[in-house]
């Protein structure tokens, strides 16, 4: 592959709510909701959030680190499965909100929490056939849990953009290639016209989250005769803190591989927003020449999995950007509620 | 507010496009199309204002027109862009009390409201405090 990443950005809302204020209103012992998930607290958007401003301004990030003309941006994906509309797409609101239009192509994409990562293969794509010469890719969600499911504990919001475009100088990383794994596997899934998802309880581990990130994994270390060794970083969907350091054992990554990326224990499962939201915290520290494996995870059920290798303008460009430890840092924390009431569960 | 009309306005609403007089240099938010100093010798063309500003004044609002209700208490404030147009603006993610004038703050993107549950949702800036 041609293709490279010239800019990066997230957004992560500022509200935060601990996993033992949750825990604490269904009766739950706190440290062991905790100790089982391995998440602490997770971001809460504020009532005038949603997929589409969670989009903007992390595609505002990441254009500032990739300091293009929006106008040379020919495709926008936005991976969700929180989209604000049912018929409207998300992309034209992005794209307009970064001075992209009129000349481009724009969709949504979904695929549970895999959608962002779909998308930076599309676009990778259409730069390498020479169709246009910069897309971007965002994987943002508001995700919904119904109140006292499991889910509750860890249904977060965030995204992450990825602008890609040719493997040149000003690239910040070069994607040297991509594997996807896909099957139909009903481990978790919202219907039509419903307000919460369902999920497949024990089945969302084995059968499908270990099997795709595994099989996804093992591809692309095949096509590329590529072993653990060879990483310096390794990002897994972060659906909990524990599937992705269960999974990058199975894999035969340490602890320290994926130390970077791992963000849940700080702001829950942000979905769509979690693999890039990871992969933008190890482009945040990493070094020239080091290598990122990437896995997403998207129920239903399918990972994509990227070999990335960073380059020299990372250095020049990680800086011109909120990094995403400024964004775990800076926050608000707020009550069972408080949340309630921003979740519009609480309606007067 | 009608969707024709809110439409219409997104290029300001979205990344404060306002208007600059080609003669006196005058930058105008919300848009004009005449100057009013210049009048017929003015040149007014479409200008990118700063996305930085500082408060000049605020208020806490605590009894919120309607689609703003779940928000008290929150900060409106006047604030003035760094290119010099003034404008009003919900400042977003704050402490009400912690909220100075003079604050430096920053464009976000945010919902400004919907009409209904079934109608168009409107986007566009509020501001929040530079950290
Ligand atoms: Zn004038």
């Amino acid at each position: 592959m041609n293709v490279g990443i010239v800019g990066y950005g997230v957004y992560i809302p500022r509200y935060r709510i601990r996993l033992d204020d949750i825990a604490r209103v269904w009766g739950e012992e706190p440290s062991r909701v905790k100790q089982g998930l391995m998440v602490e607290e997770k971001s809460v958007p504020a009532p005038d959030e949603d997929t589409a401003t969670i989009s903007v301004e992390a595609a505002r990030n990441a254009l500032k680190r990739a300091g293009i003309n929006p106008q040379d941006i020919g495709a926008i994906y936005v991976g969700s499965e929180s989209h604000p509309y049912a018929v409207k797409p998300t992309a034209t609101i992005v794209a307009e909100a970064i001075e992209a239009t009129p000349n481009l192509t724009a969709a949504d994409m979904e695929f549970a929490c895999k959608a962002g990562t779909a998308g930076i293969q599309a676009c990778a794509g259409l730069v390498e056939m020479g169709q246009i010469k910069y897309g971007i890719s965002i994987g943002a969600d508001t995700a919904q849990a119904a109140p006292g499911d499991p889910l509750e504990y860890t249904a977060a919001a965030g995204g992450g953009a990825v602008i890609i475009g040719k493997n040149d100088g000003e690239a910040l990383a070069e994607i040297e290639g991509t594997y996807s794994y896909t099957t139909d596997t009903p481990d978790f899934w919202r219907r039509e016209m419903r307000p919460y998802p369902k999920h497949g309880g024990r089945f969302t581990g084995k059968p499908a989250y270990f099997k795709h990130v595994v099989s996804a994994a093992h591809g692309i270390l095949r096509q590329l005769k590529l072993t653990p060794q060879d990483f310096a970083h390794a990002v897994f969907h972060q659906p909990n803190g524990k599937f992705p350091c269960q999974v990058a054992e199975e894999l035969g990554f340490s602890k320290a591989q994926i130390a970077c990326g791992l963000v849940v224990p700080k702001i829950g499962n942000t979905y769509s927003g979690a693999t890039m939201i990871g992969l933008a915290a190890v482009l945040d520290k990493a070094k020239p020449d080091e290598r990122i494996l990437v896995v997403s995870y998207g129920s239903g059920a399918g990972s994509d999995a990227f070999s990335i290798k960073v380059k020299k303008a990372i250095e020049e460009k990680r800086d011109l950007a909120p990094k995403v430890e400024q964004f775990l840092n800076n926050k608000i924390y707020i009550d069972y509620s408080t949340y309630t009431k921003y979740k519009s569960l609480l309606v007067r | 507010m009608a969707a024709p009309r809110f439409w219409r306005e997104i290029p300001n609403r979205y990344n404060l496009i306002g208007t600059r007089c080609g003669n006196c240099n005058k930058v105008f938010f919300p848009p004009r199309y005449i100057c009013p100093q210049c009048r017929r010798m003015g040149k007014l063309e479409p200008y990118k204002l700063s996305r930085r500003g500082k408060i000049v004044t605020y208020g806490v609002v605590h009894v919120a027109p309607e689609g703003f209700e779940d928000l008290v208490p929150y900060v409106l404030a006047i604030v003035e862009l760094e290119d010099g147009p003034r404008l009003t603006t919900q400042v977003v993610d704050c402490d009400p009390n912690e909220i100075k004038i003079g604050d430096e703050v920053e464009m976000v993107f945010r919902r400004i409201g919907a009409d209904r549950e079934d109608g168009v949702i409107y986007y566009g800036f509020k501001f929040r405090k530079v950290e």
